[in-house]
């Protein structure tokens, strides 16, 4: 079996040329057979979604989800997979709650509906009563041995939660009081769920961030691994999408997401959305879609009490103030609500924020105060030779566009 | 006389409760309530119309592609614009893909167990005591193919991103073609896939649909409904604007009439929603969740044409486009899903060589201020419909009307039932073995609720 450390590097290998599910496969079909390991019980609630992470999590090739299902996991309950129907399978249901508390998992796809007690998502009937998703998470929550959101519903409300939310979709771990683990996407990458859950069989419970996400794949932004990363730093800008260039301006959220996309890719590294032309939407954030809306427009300009920065002076600033100053200041502000959840012009009325998580959000912070600061550093070099005249012409236009408001586009 | 319930129906997407009124070993009659909602429609409000394509994806992991396209096609009759040649192509390739991904599935992952015995291993047992009439050879093969299934159905994902940037839910769609480059080396991974795949539909899908049937005659005799079907076609050409498949209507399994989408209207009696009017077009639709209604089972609102529920999807599609029409029955849908599966396939190699390599596939545009737009098409499942309005850069109605909605329609003002609650009518069931045939009738339309809960919108 693979040491903790080598499976990390698995995992996050920079340069994957097949799956990490199909990495894994061999090496946990091994394990079992070798009887290192027993596979777990698993009951997988669909709650409030769209059935796309069940989907994706099919495109896993090699083990395909019968492979998965063989090799990995013991899956009781599964509506979407289940051969018994209604009754029967309710029995399942409860037969592994109670013979394996404290020994299974309970995995949920999609969020949890709070509204008017949870009665717009009803799940299953058992004695002629029907059971809403809220209250099956309730009761199966505290007998279970892990419990793993999957897909950016189940994580933060997502999609399902997006203003005015009229079903009261919640994240799991908003109504619980037991710890869960985030794996978001919208959807999820195959890999991501295949990862997690083998570490979870292997090690048990993998490094999570603020947000409670693994990070194994939430570590990094897309930015930090995205392969157009040298045309921003060249301030060569796409001004529609499907242009080549740094989709920055026409709406990537890359510098503010965490997952790794840019190397990890989709559908077996057929493609992935900024490599397509595409924005990353920011789908794996806590706040997806409301906090990523309008899809097609930058990040806005952020309002402190240093006026409007946008995210490029924002780096600016930060050199001249040094940067922990104005780090700290912002996460003041943040916390002050002066910036607010939704530093993006979503749709949501301000006021109606749960608070942030401070931790993450300095880790944000400081991600892109590090990123400008690159920036920076350039220009200034550049202003150190521009009495030679002789600058190339991406530098010029990096200068130009560097002290132009976003909303102006390059043509 | 006793009324027996499924809660939930498995192997379909989303929490559906199936009430059935057994006399005599047979189906008297059926209630279907669909039991999540969301309100995705709301939730448009004041978005930039921009965003439609990609937040409407959302409604449905299953189909995303299909929300995409209608609301891509809503876009372009707000907005003003058309889609390149090349981005029509493109846009047609992803949605192949999709829907060619969608059947595999929909057979070999949720059907497939209702009449071949899974594995003995959950979460292929329990097992319904049913009637399973497969020798083990046969039995045996037929799960081996569903295996390799499911591999083919991850290539058509595959072949989907090409062009999509990833799958399910696809983010290159935009109204005027699609983001990613038509570039020959693209163009090479997708038909390769196409290929693959085709060979494999062509060799395997048709066949074990068949097989089944063959052991299953019975079913070509179950779940005839009421025989009137719709579709407003699909893939449009580039330059004529001509649908593949074409629209129409079939009423009684009568001859192809032109359809009329100002017909439609949905009904709130049996519903979940409070509105004095009762029913109302979908333009003017509202939606005011009303969960203690007395008479409502459903979250699904109740569509009809003219006072008729129609039924939408494959078998529709065959009986109006010519393709399919030997009946209506459990096994015909099946079957006539399989065939248009072959039929797409060979559409999808037509539109790739009509694709004039590293012609541009999106033109940028600006959207106007303010405007209005309706995109129709049919889904994996059926007619789907998206209305959009917007003012000041900023929508104000948005209306989704779902394959789903129709198919699985409670009853209306009048209590007439929907077309799946008809289709039950007369299914024979066996005691005890947990109205295994109703839901074989049920997953015979392919439902999927996540895309059909949340009619409404203003
Ligand atoms: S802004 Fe987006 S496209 Fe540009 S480098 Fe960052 S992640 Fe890549
Ligand atoms: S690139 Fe961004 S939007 Fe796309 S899947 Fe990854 S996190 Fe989601």
């Amino acid at each position: 079996m693979l040491t903790r450390r080598e499976f990390l590097k698995l995992c996050m290998s920079a340069v994957l040329t097949t799956s990490l599910t199909d990495q894994l496969a061999p090496i946990m079909r091994q394990a079992f057979a070798e009887s290192k390991l027993t596979k777990p019980p698993v009951i997988w609630l669909e709650l409030g979604s769209c059935t796309g992470n069940s989907i994706s999590l099919d495109n896993a090739v090699n083990p395909n989800l019968n492979q998965v299902l063989a090799d990995m996991l013991d899956m009781r309950y599964n509506w979407l997979l289940n051969a018994a129907q209604g009754q029967q399978a309710v029995q399942a249901l409860v037969d592994t709650v109670e013979k394996e508390a404290g020994n299974f998992w309970l995995v949920v796809e999609g969020s949890v509906m709070t509204a008017d007690n949870g009665r717009y998502n009803n799940i299953f009937m058992r004695d002629n009563q029907m059971v809403t998703g809220l209250a099956a998470v309730r009761e199966f929550a505290p007998k279970a041995k892990y419990i793993v959101a999957v897909g950016t519903c189940a994580c933060f409300g997502g999609p399902s939660a997006a203003y005015p939310n009229q079903g009261g979709a919640k994240g799991v771990w908003e109504v619980i009081k037991q710890p869960v683990i985030n794996v978001p996407g919208c959807p999820i990458n195959p890999d991501w769920v295949t990862g997690t859950f083998s570490h979870l069989i292997m090690y048990g419970i993998p490094e999570l961030d603020g947000y409670n996400r693994p990070k194994m794949f939430f570590g990094q932004t897309i930015h930090d691994l995205c392969q157009r990363r040298q045309q921003f730093e060249d301030g060569i800008f796409a001004s529609f999408p499907g242009e080549s260039g740094c989709l920055f301006k026409v709406g990537c959220k890359g510098p503010v997401t965490h997952a790794d996309c840019p190397k990890r890719q989709w559908n077996h590294y057929v493609n992935w959305p900024v490599k397509a032309g595409a924005p990353c939407i920011g789908c794996a954030n806590p706040g997806f879609p409301d906090s990523s809306m309008p899809f097609y427009n930058h990040l806005p300009d952020l309002q402190t009490p240093l006026g409007a920065l946008n995210v490029k002076k924002f780096g600016l600033a930060a050199a001249g103030l040094g940067a922990a100053a104005v780090g700290a200041h912002l996460v003041t502000g943040v916390v002050a609500k002066r910036v607010g959840k939704n530093w993006l012009d979503g749709t949501v009325p301000k006021e109606s924020e749960p608070p942030e998580n401070l931790e993450q959000l300095k880790q944000e912070l400081d991600d892109l105060i590090r990123q400008q600061n690159a920036l920076i550093s350039e220009s200034k070099t550049l202003a150190r030779v521009k009495a030679k005249r002789k600058l190339p012409k991406t530098f010029r236009q990096k200068v130009v566009d560097f002290f132009r408001p976003g909303q102006k586009h390059r043509r | 006389m006793a009324v027996q319930t499924i809660f939930p129906v498995t192997r379909i997407h989303e929490p559906l409760r199936v009430d059935v009124e057994v006399q005599n070993g047979k189906i008297v009659d059926a209630w279907l309530g669909a039991h999540l909602f969301r309100g995705m429609e709301n939730m448009l409000q004041g978005r930039d119309p921009r965003d439609a394509a990609l937040f409407t994806q959302r409604i449905c992991g299953i189909c995303s592609s299909a929300h995409a396209i209608a609301a891509s096609m809503a876009q372009q009759q707000a907005f003003g614009v058309v889609p390149t040649p090349a981005g029509q192509l493109l846009t047609n390739l992803i949605f192949a893909a999709d829907i060619i991904q969608n059947n595999l599935r929909h057979f070999y992952v949720l059907v497939l167990y209702d009449y071949v015995k899974g594995p003995d291993m959950p979460p292929y047992t329990p097992r319904p005591q049913a009637d399973f009439r497969l020798p083990p050879k046969v039995n045996d093969e037929l799960l081996r193919h569903a295996q390799e299934a499911a591999l083919k159905a991850v290539r058509a994902h595959e072949a989907m991103a090409v062009f999509g940037a990833k799958a399910p839910l696809q983010q290159s769609i935009i109204p005027t073609g699609i983001t990613e480059r038509a570039s020959v080396e693209r163009l090479m991974a997708y038909s390769a896939i196409l290929q693959e795949v085709t060979d494999w539909v062509e060799k395997y899908f048709i066949n074990d649909v068949m097989t089944i049937g063959e052991y299953y005659q019975d079913y070509y005799h179950i779940g005839a409904g009421y025989g009137n079907f719709f579709s407003v076609g699909m893939f449009p050409s580039p330059v004529t604007g001509e649908r593949a498949f074409k629209p129409g209507l079939v009423v009684n399994k009568g001859q192809v009439e032109p359809l009329d989408v100002n017909y439609f209207v949905e009904e709130i009696r049996y519903s979940w929603y409070k509105d004095d009017a009762g029913r109302r077009p979908p333009a003017q639709g509202v939606t005011n969740p009303d969960a203690d209604k007395p008479e409502a089972y459903s979250w699904v609102k109740a569509p009809r044409y003219r006072e008729m529920p129609l039924e939408c999807g494959p078998l529709a599609r065959g009986f109006i486009n010519g393709d399919y029409r030997r009946g209506v029955s459990v096994m015909d849908r099946l079957v006539a899903r399989a065939q248009e599966t072959l039929k797409i396939c060979k559409l999808a190699q037509g539109f790739l060589n009509e694709i004039v390599p590293n012609s541009p596939s999106y033109q940028p545009y600006t959207p106007p201020d303010a405007g209005s737009g309706v995109g129709l098409t049919d889904a994996m499942r059926g007619v789907l419909g998206h209305w959009m309005e917007y003012k000041r850069n900023k929508v104000t109605h948005y209306q989704v009307l779902t394959p789903t909605t129709w198919n699985f329609s409670p009853r209306d003002s009048r209590g007439i039932r929907g077309p799946v609650e008809q289709a039950l009518i007369g299914t024979p069931v066996a005691e005890g073995a947990g109205l295994v045939e109703a839901g074989r009738v049920v997953r015979s339309f392919d439902p999927c609720f996540t895309c059909a809960v949340h009619m409404l919108e203003k």
